[in-house]
């Protein structure tokens, strides 16, 4: 399946991809209502230091550890894509416990959020991807993973 | 066509289910489950006291999940034997159920040790299952006085759910402090006093001595008295059916990592069992979520003929109290057991990483956890820590302190 990856030597650490997943999520129609002095909290985040960055998102484990911990069976695999159903979820945090990548954190009100490869709110590509000014993310079917 | 059994409905049960399910689609499931209720989410019902989910949301799977799954649970019953002979479990009704593989997924049962008096309390609930939870929830009321024996996990996060539903919360326990399973002195500390901050009373190093109808006399010579008593001291692993079967049993039922017993065809999965804990180098009864479901998933794959191993597992606790998240993970071997502490204090957050022979073997992080999974995974893929830059991670749990290349493999880039 369609994945997000980061290539980090393309990625200069703009943290535009944050920003464009905080408004794609927010339900609004335009960005600085959306954003403007707010503290957001993207399903994306930049680590890195000068040297080095990279953009992070949920990697859709074929095995993911998550959903097997999830205390409140509140993550489910949907044909490949690990979703959260925020209704369950009580923001426990056992999947950021246990998340080897680091990908997840929760939402404003402390329950869980999560990249889900904006299949129902972006038309098909992940905002991050479209909106990365240097393409250091793309989305594709790569093999390793598949 | 195989006959699979499974004894118990919990987590682990559900794990083995759907571990079976991905090999085989045809053969005959039956759940044994002693509790009236599908499979729910155990680790919520403080959650429900608390109002953060109700009865229909902490339900674990959906309501056509059994249907789906193709198996047969029979509620309210329970296995009393397995003939090893005959390759029957035989139910409590004399119902004989014949298999070619069982999964024994029992749990474990609250330890109430033999308390003085303890008869002549008429408000008294364990807090283990969805029962315990609604007979608990029926005998409080806004002006109650509660209290409760034992200060781990299951007390405290009793203690939390019923906060805002009664008038006073005094917990007590042996220990001289909160949470002595997962937490050592220091955090325990924090924890503490952040609970005492939100309005949990505690009598620490101190236990009944016994009951009078609503009076706690302690053994330090103070009085509790109570309307409501909760007994949450521990648990005990529910083992004699596999002993009773010529099985190994130990504080748990001994699985090895494909979850096999030492009792031909009888698996096990779950609270009940007794595995080997990766982080301690020996086997361990690891009561946890996690560790129930995967088990459950081996065991199942493993009945149905397939070959998987579960060989990571690890105690690891993701706990928070009124807004304050404690995570930790493993082991934590002190200097005299061989071990080094690296630590960060700081306003509310604490963090402790317990490093011995180049591995992290564990971990206390409070206040600050994010990605706290990577530190979880070091643990678990037992990584060397000279292999990347431990400088950086133990200050910041960061990806960036794996080298490019290991980096780009996990991500799954172009390396």
């Amino acid at each position: 399946m369609k994945r997000v990856y980061v290539n980090e030597e393309w990625c200069l650490g703009c943290h535009l991809c944050e920003y464009i997943c905080a408004f794609s999520n927010s339900g609004m129609t335009d960005m600085p209502t959306a954003l403007k002095g707010k503290k957001i909290f993207p399903r994306i985040h930049i680590e890195g230091d000068e040297k080095i960055s990279f953009a992070v998102s949920c990697r859709h484990c074929p095995d993911p550890i998550c959903v097997k911990s999830c205390i409140a069976g509140a993550l489910s695999k949907k044909d490949g894509v690990i979703c959260v159903d925020q209704q369950k979820c009580v923001g426990c945090l056992t999947c950021v416990l246990v998340c080897p990548f680091g990908a997840l954190s929760p939402g404003e009100n402390g329950i869980m959020q999560k990249c889900e490869l904006c299949l129902e709110n972006s038309g098909g590509e992940p905002a991050c991807v479209k909106n990365c000014p240097n393409r250091a993310i793309v989305y594709e079917e790569r093999e390793e993973n598949a | 066509m195989k006959e699979y059994v499974i004894i118990g409905n919990g987590t682990a049960a559900t794990g083995c289910i759907e571990g079976i399910r991905s090999i085989d689609t045809e053969s005959k499931i039956t759940v044994v489950s002693a509790e009236r209720h599908p499979v729910y989410c155990r680790p919520l019902i403080s959650y429900y006291l608390e109002g953060k989910t109700d009865l229909e949301r902490m339900q674990y799977r959906s309501a056509d999940f059994y249907d789906k799954m193709g198996c047969k649970v029979l509620y309210g019953k329970t296995a009393a034997k397995i003939d090893t002979k005959t390759k029957h479990v035989l139910l409590d009704d004399g119902t004989a159920l014949p298999y070619t593989a069982v999964c024994v997924a029992a749990g474990s049962s609250p330890f109430i040790p033999p308390m003085e008096g303890l008869d002549t309390v008429e408000n008294k609930f364990s807090f283990m299952t969805l029962d315990d939870t609604l007979s608990l929830e029926a005998a409080i009321r806004k002006d109650s006085r509660v209290l409760i024996v034992g200060a781990g996990l299951i007390g405290l996060k009793c203690a939390e759910g019923l906060r805002d539903r009664v008038a006073d919360i005094t917990v007590c326990d042996l220990s001289d402090r909160v949470l002595s399973s997962i937490l050592d002195t220091q955090c325990a500390a924090m924890m503490q006093a952040h609970l005492e901050a939100n309005g949990i009373r505690f009598l620490l190093g101190d236990s009944a001595a016994r009951f009078e109808k609503n009076t706690a006399f302690m053994k330090s010579g103070k009085t509790v008295d109570f309307d409501v008593l909760v007994l949450a001291v521990g648990v005990r692993a529910n083992t004699s059916l596999v002993s009773d079967a010529g099985g190994s049993v130990n504080r748990g039922i001994l699985v090895d990592n494909r979850m096999r017993t030492t009792a031909a065809d009888i698996y096990a999965a779950g609270d009940c069992t007794e595995g080997d804990d990766i982080s301690l180098g020996g086997k361990r009864v690891l009561a946890i979520l996690p560790n129930a479901y995967m088990q459950g998933d081996c065991a199942g794959v493993n009945m149905a003929g397939g070959d998987k191993t579960f060989d990571k597992a690890i105690p690891m606790n993701s706990i928070g109290f009124f807004g304050l998240h404690a995570m930790t993970a493993g082991s934590y071997f002190g200097e005299d057991a061989g071990g080094s502490l690296y630590e960060e204090k700081g306003e509310g957050k604490l963090k402790r990483l317990f490093i011995r022979d180049g591995l992290l073997t564990g971990f206390i992080l409070i206040g600050e956890t994010e990605r706290a999974g990577i530190y979880t995974s070091l643990i678990r893929e037992k990584t060397p820590l000279d292999t990347l830059d431990f400088e950086m991670l133990k200050k910041v749990a960061t990806s960036a302190a794996f080298s490019p290349k290991v980096r780009r493999k996990k991500f799954g880039g172009v390396v």
